[in-house]
């Protein structure tokens, strides 16, 4: 194990540069739309701009006679009417999950939703049929609040279903055997005089995941195999998904997901336009591209969150919580998402986070909307249930009367009850919430900044402060695959890995988690030069290509180290284990008397021995080897976990509200996680700094809007408000660690940690700052006008508010002229 | 995202761009620093036949000193307008006001004259050019004319600027000895301003001589407010003093509602920034 290797060979633990950001940064990349291949045909999709409709003519005839257009096609003319997208996780038996069709034919479903595609020799000409396709709609209400939604007697997305409800999943500890009922909980504490029943609903708004590189597809129809390059998060579940949803031979497709831009989950689906691509490449015969706008990224790619959550926590005075019941209502969309209706289940078991919790009941109502998609966004269903629990604790502080942290103190599992059997089944391995709070609260100054928040309450300070305290546990490494068995997931949680040894001695790592900017290369390449004692340099990651990777399950849920990582260390060992053979053949002794150690193998007590190059070269040229092996040293592996992974981290978080205006500034964020041995500590840093900005983008910046006609109203980077860094404070960030013991390497999963916590943590500051002027809540995003109105309220100063025109400008405009709410330039 | 087709035009003096804009007729579009086109076009919510291109004429870039004015061409880009030394020296507010506009890149390629002439009245340098009294130099075929800021902005994204016309400079007193503050909110840093007041004042002595104050986003035009000015003047530069004359601030404005801020808290806004604005203004 690497850990015994002299400290300072070690890559393990160093801060490297990431080797990929070279050629990321310096233009000497590979993105989808940087493709051209000869004779490449563009695509452009029609897009409904109405919520709900029936579709009653579309005349293409002014397109088809367009310059340089090739087709106009609707899902008839591709034949594609029958093929609709599946659903990968069926949550229940019953649950419902119409096929999301390539394209609406007779009812379109939300607005976004593609009706027709032109094809023609230059995205620019495409563009301008585009405009000539006239679509005929007969508009029919849209549905678009959850909530009522999901009401007896509601208007019908898809009226066959008979209701809006896609599913109902329950988790009960009681009827699992893993904890108490929570109804006899609730009841026994409204009984008491000795405890506290709080309840609170809270609204999870919906976000887009805004990744940089828009998603873009090509397909060459050319050759054996049809290639489709895309920007995917999941090049081999889209292989597969492609297969199972137009009937082409898996063995006839080859996937390339090549250098991409981002995905923090939104390029976890397989979408329609993969598809159309697909099926117009090969009704022409001719290489195609689809490159989407970033409008049409906005519009159409899926949006993640969106869930009304209504909370029952139940504690004795003392503080000691004694039940939690949560109700969610689940905004699916207008259809499902390939993962999309198990995202609240994967925050089912979360909800209780880092704290003893006797009884516990988790119901969840998935419900159809005439809105985009929802499907996983960084943290899909954790963050959720970690903003739940956390804006619950203090709530419940609050009602006690005891300072939150202390009160978190009393309830969370203590370091020494490690290995820890939650009220959901699921075994914490290893964890220190004491150690990772002591010095986020030292780093933090909390007393020092409570003294000032005192101070300033006392004199009526104009800007007042607020501490938000956010604790986070998640389960993350999806995933054992018994696991998602149980859970009826439509696929394992393993992952494959190949090291392959050149003659030259170089190595050539293969992964089937498909980084797309998290610095797999890099963080991958350290863990193999230790592992075979090769220096980083020599070490090349392949991935994202399913020639080169055949078998993988892709990039998400913070599983590339914790599962990839370990499959790459599996091959590694059986690499060595090779070489140790061949070794022992050259050097004429025992393999038991073979120590092999930064990349030497010596016969033990001699100076004798041989380099693993040596031994690489000695495979290849083969005059000697013995003979009871081949003579490679190349090998597979593939891990499947048996557990997931337990990161955890105290979050801390200085709110500065001025009350006059609204506006909250964020002035000191202090965060201490545990994600157990760090491979390469500036990759972490640069996660959790990410992952910071966007959980605080969620609680002050982001929301994505529908007027009442299900018209998105912040469909550009004007008005959907995304944070740069002019908008962020430097944070401080530091970490602990409690090695995972359920992988040889030690490590958690650091990817989604910044998101999940820092949302509540946030929130949690800006109440804290005007509790004592009587606000109680203020929903996300907290904006300036929100946490105005809430102070006026608690004031009974508010004012009647003016009715607002939901159109929100675009484009290069900051206003809009209400005599021409388009914008159009006349 | 691709515009539709368009011609280009990239004329090397005023002159051949207003023979160029009348040659084109009314479905012309002029192409300054493009901040505010580029995005309209790409999202075709424009399709303008021509597009004339004012970036060959290097003497509309031009900053300089003409008697009691600071003469500013109308594509001197944002950060050259935020860095002159006669702006800074002579129209602070402007600078001020300038170096909130959006971004670094934005403001490279951002053009004093393009922002003015596209009155957006959530853009902030129609409250600064409207506060400090501008003229504005417009040549189309008949010649050049002068208009003052106040008979410049019409309505929403509409000027004096007439068919055939071309905005060339931005004319600005001399506010030498002035002290000044462009007191912002927005939702981002990048964002437009929900509200924002442009405040210069003359202090004699600690008594407020002469005020001008200018609201961004509070009508469909850049306005001012003549009744905090009044209430100013002639009074010491106190808090209770500016607290009191920024309660007139929403006189005869017409706060838009959109979803970041309806009217009602608009209004609120603009009362607050101005006392802010005056307050920081005055140190």
């Amino acid at each position: 194990m690497t850990t015994t290797a002299e400290p300072t060979t070690l890559e393990f633990g160093k801060a490297r540069t990431r080797k990929e950001d070279a050629r990321l940064i310096t233009g000497r990349s590979r993105y989808t739309d940087s493709i051209t291949l000869p004779g490449m045909l563009h695509l452009v999709v029609v897009r409904s701009p109405l919520a709900h409709a029936t579709i009653t003519g579309v005349d293409k005839s002014a397109a088809e006679k367009a310059p340089g257009v090739f087709g106009v096609y609707t899902a008839a003319d591709l034949g594609a009417e029958g093929i609709g997208l599946p659903c990968a996780w069926p949550i229940t038996p019953d649950q419902k999950a119409p096929p999301r069709p390539l394209l609406a034919s007779t009812t379109v479903s939300f607005a976004g939703e593609g009706v027709a595609v032109v094809v023609a020799r230059t995205a620019g000409e495409a563009k301008d049929a585009a405009e000539l396709v006239e679509v005929d709609y007969d508009p029919l209400d849209p549905i678009l609040d959850m909530e009522a939604a999901a009401q007896d007697g509601a208007a019908l997305v898809h009226p066959d279903l008979g209701t809006n409800v896609s599913a109902t999943w329950v988790f009960d500890s009681a009827a699992a055997g893993t904890g108490d009922d929570v109804a006899a909980a609730i009841s026994a504490a409204e009984a008491d005089a000795d405890s506290v029943v709080v309840r609170r609903r809270f609204r999870q708004q919906r976000l887009i995941p805004a990744f940089m590189e828009p998603r873009s597809v090509v397909v060459d129809p050319n050759g054996e195999q049809v290639t489709m390059w895309s920007s995917t998060q999941v090049p081999h579940i889209l292989r597969t998904m492609t297969t199972v949803t137009t009937g082409i031979p898996e063995s006839k497709l080859r996937v390339i997901a090549p250098d991409v831009g981002g995905g923090f989950g939104g390029k976890i689906g397989v979408v329609p336009e993969e598809m159309l691509t697909l099926l117009v490449a090969q009704k022409l015969h001719k290489p195609v591209k689809w490159t989407e706008t970033r409008s049409e990224s906005l519009l159409a790619a899926h949006h993640g969150r969106d869930q009304i959550q209504d909370l029952t926590i139940t504690a004795k005075k003392d503080g000691t919580v004694t039940g939690l019941d949560v109700h969610l209502y689940a905004d699916m969309g207008a259809y499902l998402g390939l993962v999309g209706p198990g995202v609240p289940v994967l925050g089912a078991f979360m909800f209780n986070a880092i704290y003893k919790i006797p009884a516990y009941k988790f119901t969840c109502t998935n419900v159809f909307t005439n809105k985009t998609l929802t499907d996983a966004y960084r943290g899909a269903g954790r963050p959720e249930a970690t903003f739940a629990i956390e804006r619950l604790m203090d709530e419940l502080a609050v009602e006690l009367g005891r300072d939150p942290l202390e009160l978190r103190k009393q309830n969370w599992i203590s370091h020494e009850e490690f290995p820890y059997t939650t009220v959901c089944g699921l075994t914490y391995d290893s964890g220190n919430y004491e150690q990772a709070t002591d010095r986020a609260v030292e780093l933090f100054d909390y007393a020092g900044l409570r003294r000032e928040q005192e101070e300033r309450r006392r004199n009526g300070d104009k800007v007042q402060l607020g501490i938000g305290i956010s604790t986070f546990t998640e389960m993350c490494g999806l995933a054992p695959s018994r696991v998602l068995g149980s859970l009826a997931y439509g696929a394992g949680g393993w992952e494959a890995a190949s090291i392959r040894m050149l003659a030259t001695g170089k190595v050539e790592v293969i992964t089937g988690a498909s980084g797309h900017g998290q610095g797999h290369e890099t963080a991958f390449s350290q863990i193999v030069a230790d592992q075979l004692g090769v220096p980083f340099e020599d070490v090349e990651v392949l991935h994202g290509d399913t020639q080169i990777s055949p078998k993988g399950l892709d990039t998400y849920g913070s599983r590339s180290l914790v599962v990839g990582g370990i499959a790459i260390v599996k091959a590694a060992e059986k690499v060595v284990a090779k070489a140790k053979k061949i070794a022992a053949h050259l050097l004429e002794a025992s393999e038991d008397d073979i120590e092999f150690n930064a990349g030497q193998f010596t016969v033990k007590g001699t100076g004798q021995g041989k380099a693993i190059q040596e031994i690489a070269f000695a495979a290849f040229m083969a005059h000697d080897y013995p003979e009871d092996m081949e003579p490679s040293l190349d090998s597979d592996a593939v891990y499947d976990p048996e557990n997931f992974s337990f990161p955890h981290g105290t979050h801390l978080a200085a709110m500065e509200v001025d009350t006059e205006t609204g506006r909250v500034t964020l002035r000191h964020y202090v965060c201490v996680d545990d994600v157990g041995n760090v491979v390469n500590p500036l990759i972490v840093e640069g996660q959790v700094h990410g992952g910071l900005a966007q959980g605080i983008a969620q609680a002050l910046f982001e929301e994505a809007n529908y007027d009442d006609q299900g018209t998105l109203v912040n469909g550009t980077f004007v008005d959907y408000t995304l944070p740069s860094a002019a908008d962020l404070p430097s944070f401080t960030t530091e970490h602990v660690s409690t090695p995972a013991t359920s992988n040889p390497l030690g490590v958690k999963g650091v990817g989604e940690a910044g998101t999940i916590a820092s949302t509540p943590a946030i929130v949690n500051g800006v109440i804290d700052a005007l509790r004592h002027l009587g606000v109680k809540n203020v929903e996300m995003p907290c904006t300036s006008q929100r946490v105005w109105r809430a102070i006026q309220d608690a004031r009974g100063t508010a004012t009647q508010e003016t009715p607002v025109d939901t159109h929100s400008p675009g484009a290069g405009l900051g206003s809009i002229d209400p005599n021409n709410p388009q914008g159009e330039i006349q | 995202m691709i515009p539709s087709k368009f011609d280009y035009v990239k004329p090397a003096s005023v002159d051949e761009a207003v023979r160029a804009l009348v040659d084109a007729g009314e479905d012309a579009k002029i192409l300054a620093g493009g901040q505010s086109l580029l995005p309209v076009l790409r999202l075709r919510l424009a399709a303008p036949s021509v597009i004339i291109d004012l970036g060959g004429i290097p003497e509309l870039r031009s900053i300089s000193e003409d008697g009691d004015r600071i003469a500013i061409g109308a594509m001197a880009p944002h950060h050259d307008v935020m860095r002159d030394g006669l702006v800074t020296q002579h129209v602070a507010l402007l600078a001020q006001a300038t170096a909130t506009v959006a971004d670094p890149q934005v403001r490279h390629r951002g053009t004093l004259g393009g922002a003015l002439a596209h009155a957006d009245p959530a853009g902030d340098l129609g409250a600064v050019a409207l506060a400090l009294e501008a003229e504005f130099v417009i040549v189309g075929t008949s010649g050049t004319r002068t208009v003052t800021a106040a008979d410049f902005f019409v309505d929403y994204f509409t000027t004096a600027i007439g068919e055939g016309e071309i905005l060339t400079q931005v004319r600005f007193p001399k506010y030498t000895g002035w002290v000044s503050h462009y007191e912002k909110f927005n939702r981002t840093a990048q964002a437009w301003s929900m509200c924002a007041v442009a405040a210069a004042l003359k202090v004699d002595g600690g008594t407020i001589s002469e005020a001008r104050i200018g609201l961004t986003n509070m009508g469909t035009t850049p306005l001012r407010a003549p009744g905090v000015e009044a209430a100013l003047v002639g009074q010491a530069a106190t808090a209770e003093v500016v607290r009191a004359a920024a309660e007139h601030a929403t006189e005869g404005t017409a706060a838009p509602s959109d979803a970041d801020a309806a009217a009602d808290y608009r209004e609120h806004l603009a009362r607050v920034l101005t006392g802010r604005a005056v307050l920081t203004a005055v140190g």
